[in-house]
């Protein structure tokens, strides 16, 4: 054995990659519950693409056969009917993990120097799972599936002067037609996946680069053994690899759970409108995107001008790529941040939870004013924090880190 | 071999030069990716002008012509409606139809059609793209019209947003003409053949 690996390692450096990146890549001792989403966004990745894959096998991506070959995956496909919902209650379960790794980003610090890249490669991730989410929308040809995709693209006619020519060509037609239903498969099913991979791969080699972040919000590298080994270090693996697996446990017991009882949710995973054909000259009566797009799909709606929505939405996103620079404060964690930050990212994540909710609801009038109100929440959180992230007093840091 | 006789001028031009004729190359492979996305020739071809006989509407009544794939709204108004679209001037955001995008220049500028009685819209709207509602003068207290049921948006019964809507044009009016009395051709304009 240790002859083979001597032959792979003078041709192909495993040993020595198996080592920099679990054996011997040392991670904080005091990982907690937090910690786990990373890893778990990973294996909804794979599930992802295994389920996708086996779906292409019986998809077919036309106006005309879109719909009844998704049927026929449900009905005649053997165990069709599990592989969609695995593929269909992962998008999700995608979007549920990749909101509780951000958020655990958010509150401990981790997306400050020196993780800049770190952060700005997992943001170029969520983008592109958003256009991922988006594309395989259209995919199933129900009419919520074709009227949320027209809604979408329409976005982009507001673009002064060229807007109507932008969405032509993005649909490839006049109206969502057979020909954009075509061309969303190639990009959610070969291009976008490829890019999704290539920036996973990058947001793992910045984040080994300069190391994990941990709950302290404290470099473990300061305090390091006779060998350079950081003393609150341990190796990824075995330590972090079997503690995962518990998360992964955990994890499966819920994502089972929802497949086989309830794929559905309640029609906040699989739309009830879906359920008919895509027809071009009948607007469902409500119009909702799925739950994982409903807050940035509120702060559109509370702008009073399509134009400014646009902008507004595109904001949203556009803004959380500066956090790096917009977090002023003196420490990392919230463990050791003021009061006030406390209450800040409370009041963030209420507005969220709000308009997230309202996104999913008819416009009403008192619903605009409080989907105004929590936008404009929103952006102060990111826009006023250089100033208010340095309010208050913080606490102070301990050397080595608790657990 | 020594570096002394390196010429660092010239050799940074040729890096430059040779960057920006491949820049060129790239800009050119590009453009087939691109132009690939424009709508195919059977899809232009789908966007032929159809054949409409209006007998098939009451008076009152909205009937869907699908056009290019899109919904045309074909409306019948009385004489008292028709009257009833100069009333209200000050509640919409354009009036007198001066987006001129929005419609053919052979239309009226109020009644937003050829003839006055008979409205030729298209049904999307002009917020997000969503199909409107034909709401009856007698189903709604704002004068009946058009109502997107995505953003709330109102439309007047010749296609025009009223003010407080999302949507900021009224709805588009394609190009159209008469064949005969009671027929008409949409994605044709008047005096081409």
């Amino acid at each position: 054995m240790s002859q083979f690996m001597q032959w792979i390692d003078a041709r192909f450096p495993a040993t020595k990659v198996w080592n920099e990146h679990l054996a011997q890549y040392y991670a904080p001792k005091n990982f907690n519950f937090w910690y786990f989403f990373g890893s778990l966004a990973m294996l909804v990745l794979v599930n992802q693409i295994l389920t996708g894959i086996w779906l292409t096998m019986n998809y077919t991506p036309t106006g005309e056969g879109a719909y009844a070959s998704v049927e026929f995956i449900m009905r005649d496909v053997e165990w069709g009917w599990l592989l969609r919902y695995m593929h269909g209650v992962g998008a999700s379960a995608f979007f549920v993990v990749v909101y509780l790794h951000m958020f655990r980003g958010l509150i401990y610090g981790s997306f400050r120097k020196p993780r800049e890249l770190v952060w700005i490669f997992g943001m170029i991730i969520f983008v592109i799972l958003m256009a991922e989410g988006f594309m395989g929308y259209l995919l199933p040809w129900g009419n919520m599936s074709y009227w949320g995709a027209q809604v979408i693209i329409n976005l982009f006619s507001a673009i002064p002067e060229y807007g109507d020519d932008i969405a032509v060509w993005i649909r490839g037609d006049f109206i969502i037609s057979g020909a954009t239903l075509n061309r969303f498969f190639a990009l959610h099913v070969v291009a976008l996946p490829m890019a999704l991979l290539l920036m996973v791969f990058l947001h793992i080699v910045a984040l080994h680069q300069v190391g994990s972040n941990n709950p302290d919000g404290i470099d473990i590298k300061k305090n390091k053994d006779e060998n350079g080994i950081p003393l609150d270090g341990i190796p990824f693996h075995p330590y972090y690899t079997v503690k995962d697996i518990v998360g992964v446990g955990v994890f499966l017991f819920i994502f089972c759970w929802i497949i086989f009882f309830n794929p559905e949710m309640g029609g906040y995973f699989f739309e009830p409108p879906n359920f008919t054909p895509a027809d071009p000259l009948k607007t469902p009566a409500h119009i909702a995107p799925v739950w994982y797009f409903t807050p940035y799909y509120s702060i559109l709606k509370a702008v009073p001008n399509q134009g400014g929505g646009v902008i507004a939405m595109a904001g949203s996103l556009v803004i959380m790529f500066f956090l790096p620079w917009l977090d002023r404060s003196p420490v990392l964690s919230i463990r050791y941040k003021s009061p006030i930050f406390k209450v800040a990212i409370t009041l963030f994540v209420v507005c969220f939870f709000i308009l997230g909710y309202l996104g999913m609801k008819a416009p009403t009038e008192m619903r605009a004013i409080v989907a105004r109100v929590c936008t404009i929440y929103y952006f102060a959180f990111f826009l006023l924090m250089p100033w208010w992230s340095q309010w208050g007093t913080t606490k102070p840091v301990p050397e080595r880190v608790t657990h | 071999m020594s570096n002394d006789g390196v010429d660092l001028e010239k050799r940074r031009f040729l890096t430059l030069a040779t960057a920006g004729v491949g820049a060129v190359g790239a800009g050119f492979i590009a453009v087939p990716f691109i132009k690939s996305w424009n709508p195919s020739e059977k899809a232009k071809a789908g966007g032929a002008p159809v054949e409409f006989n209006l007998d098939k509407v009451e008076v009152g009544q909205m009937v869907k012509v699908k056009w290019r794939g899109k919904p045309v709204f074909v409306v019948r108004r009385d004489d008292n409606t028709v009257e009833a679209l100069s009333d209200h001037d000050a509640e919409l955001k354009d009036a007198q139809s001066t987006n001129e995008a929005q419609q053919p220049s052979y239309v009226d500028k109020v009644t937003r059609s050829i003839r006055p009685d008979i409205a030729v819209i298209v049904g999307i709207c002009t917020h997000l793209g969503c199909v409107p509602q034909h709401k009856k003068e007698t189903e709604v207290s704002w004068g009946g019209g058009f109502f997107c049921p995505c953003h709330g948006s109102r439309f007047d019964l010749s296609g025009r947003v009223f003010n407080g809507s999302p949507a900021s044009k009224n709805l588009e009016i394609p190009p159209y003409h008469y064949l005969a009395d009671n027929e008409i051709i949409i994605g044709e304009d008047q005096g081409e053949a």
